[in-house]
């Protein structure tokens, strides 16, 4: 097994170029599945017998909650893999994720307050799982704060990155919370290895949506990128070629 | 239509929802876009601005 | 001529107590900023002992970790000025080690006066005197805790100027955890109930932070000194 793809992924032009070229493959899937699941759940799904139609909003709050999770342990493993073998561009992947993440938790907590009101008869609840979602907010503000505060940007790379590493414990906490402790958060329906309990017409949409916010993600990280790679490179001859096309 | 629009009662929930995850959407398409091409001329006036003869 | 790791600790530990005792005024500090921050609290919510013990729990646990935050920037701050910590990282020795000698001074030298003084502003907040050890205790493993966290975020800021907020933002989302069950633990003593669990759980929080949290924090001190 040559290893020259993965030392080609230490490259910057190289992923530089790559990351332009693979974008719109990521892009397009992603608008197309959303609007397909958006209209899966908003129409076709039919109304849920407890929560009537309000139980929609699952079809943006828990795909943000995905991203939110998912963002963080991307960024968390870029962040290891810059440390672990000082690679530039890991640590470029893992600035790239943080406003994207950070955004995402937002719209999570915000959905899910509007959702828990209808339902438990409360905007917020200082619950394990909604407290820890929030810490995870305040982990990636942190996160941009270290960035922002130090100036070298090797050493912020650096600084931040562990940062990220000592955060990921958050993860599991966040995704086992509702198994751990008696909460008012609902336990895993979807998330879990067995077979998923709602019927098919609810969950299609809702996979639907899980993939399309997951590819939204890739192709931001990728347009992020290329400009973070840009930011550390000092080199002028690839860059005088990528900026004239 | 009119049915659709009011979510059963829960429209007030709902709609600000989708709303807010569609804006934070949009958000973040510009947000990384301006990212890059705010990179770009920074780079461009590291690299050409400096050998730019005068 | 070489010490092991756990000889230069200790050289490290007393060291560090030493010089703290010829600086009193700095560990001062903390305390007396805990001390008011807890009269604020029967001064613009109410004076009657009945109403502050519902939320004492709460206050001394928030003081405690405010103050704790505080006394946080002079860990490592001295040393980075003048160049020891350098000399750390450079001797050869585990520097996960001296700096947990660090951590461990600094608690000894904040947190547990920090414990020891808390069940005064516990009885100003009518804190019965049975749930004296359930301040005491909790508060002795969580400011430890404290430590060992807030010591990750400590290197981590080194070089960044005025630090004091950074600090805070990095620092509390970890130690979040570490108040939940802190202040459960008192606000259950105060109830007259068993507190177990939760100190359990701190404990457990102890021991992870004991065995994790060096390490973090000697890694953020390398990077902060390249």
């Amino acid at each position: 097994m040559t290893w020259t793809w993965f030392h080609r992924l230490a490259s910057p032009p190289h992923v530089y170029a790559l990351a332009a070229r693979l974008t719109p493959w990521f892009a397009w899937p992603a608008a197309a599945l959303i609007v397909a699941g958006l209209y899966g759940g908003l129409v076709l799904a039919p109304p849920d017998y407890q929560q009537g139609d309000g139980f929609r909003i699952i079809y943006v709050h828990a795909p943000s909650a995905w991203m939110s999770l998912m963002v963080y342990v991307t960024m968390a493993v870029s962040a290891a893999v810059g440390l672990i073998w000082r690679m530039k561009i890991a640590h470029a992947a893992a600035a790239s994720c943080a406003p994207i993440g950070a955004s995402f938790t937002v719209a999570a907590l915000v959905t899910g307050s509007l959702w828990g009101r209808p339902m438990w008869g409360t905007y917020w609840e200082w619950d394990p799982r909604l407290t820890s979602e929030l810490i995870l907010l305040f982990l990636y503000l942190g996160y941009m704060a270290l960035r922002s505060a130090i100036d070298d940007v090797q050493r912020a790379d650096r600084g931040s990155a562990l940062l990220a590493v000592v955060g990921v414990i958050n993860v599991p906490i966040i995704h086992y919370s509702v198994l751990w402790w008696n909460s008012l958060h609902q336990a895993p329906s979807v998330m879990k290895l067995a077979k998923p309990e709602m019927p098919v017409a609810m969950l299609l949409p809702l996979l639907m949506m899980l993939l399309g916010f997951t590819l939204f993600f890739v192709a931001l990280l990728l347009v992020r990128l290329r400009g973070e790679i840009l930011r550390r490179e000092r080199s002028a001859s690839w860059i005088r070629e990528a900026l004239a096309g | 239509m009119n049915e659709f629009l009011h979510m059963g009662g829960y429209a007030r929930f709902v709609w600000p929802s989708y709303a807010l995850t569609l804006a934070i959407m949009i958000l973040n398409i510009v947000w990384a876009r301006r990212s890059l091409s705010r990179a770009r001329a920074e780079a461009r006036r590291r690299v050409l601005g400096r050998s730019a003869a005068p | 001529m070489s010490a092991s790791p756990l000889q230069a600790a200790r050289l490290i530990l007393a060291r560090d107590l030493r010089v703290a005792l010829r600086k009193r005024g700095q560990f001062v500090q903390p305390l007396a900023f805990f001390a008011i921050v807890t009269t604020l609290f029967p001064l613009s919510i109410s004076p009657e002992l009945a109403r502050l013990r519902e939320i004492a729990s709460g206050v001394l646990w928030v003081a405690a970790l405010l103050a704790s935050l505080l006394a946080l920037e002079f860990l490592f701050r001295d040393d980075a000025h003048d160049g020891t910590l350098e000399q750390y990282a450079l001797s050869g020795q585990s520097l996960t080690w001296l700096v947990f000698a660090k951590t461990t001074a600094h608690w000894l030298l904040t947190g547990v006066p920090l414990a020891l003084m808390a069940p005064l502003a516990g009885m100003a907040l009518g804190v019965p005197y049975t749930a004296l050890a359930g301040i005491i205790l909790p508060l002795g493993l969580g400011t430890l805790v404290l430590s060992l966290i807030g010591a990750i975020g400590a290197a981590l800021t080194l070089g960044v100027r005025r630090s004091g907020v950074l600090l805070t933002l990095l620092t509390l989302p970890l130690s979040m955890p570490v108040l939940i069950f802190g202040a459960q633990a008192t606000d259950l003593a105060i109830r007259g109930v068993s507190y177990a669990a939760p100190v359990y759980l701190l404990g457990a929080m102890a021991v992870l932070g004991v065995t994790l949290a060096p390490l973090a924090a000697s890694a953020a001190v390398r990077i902060s000194l390249e």
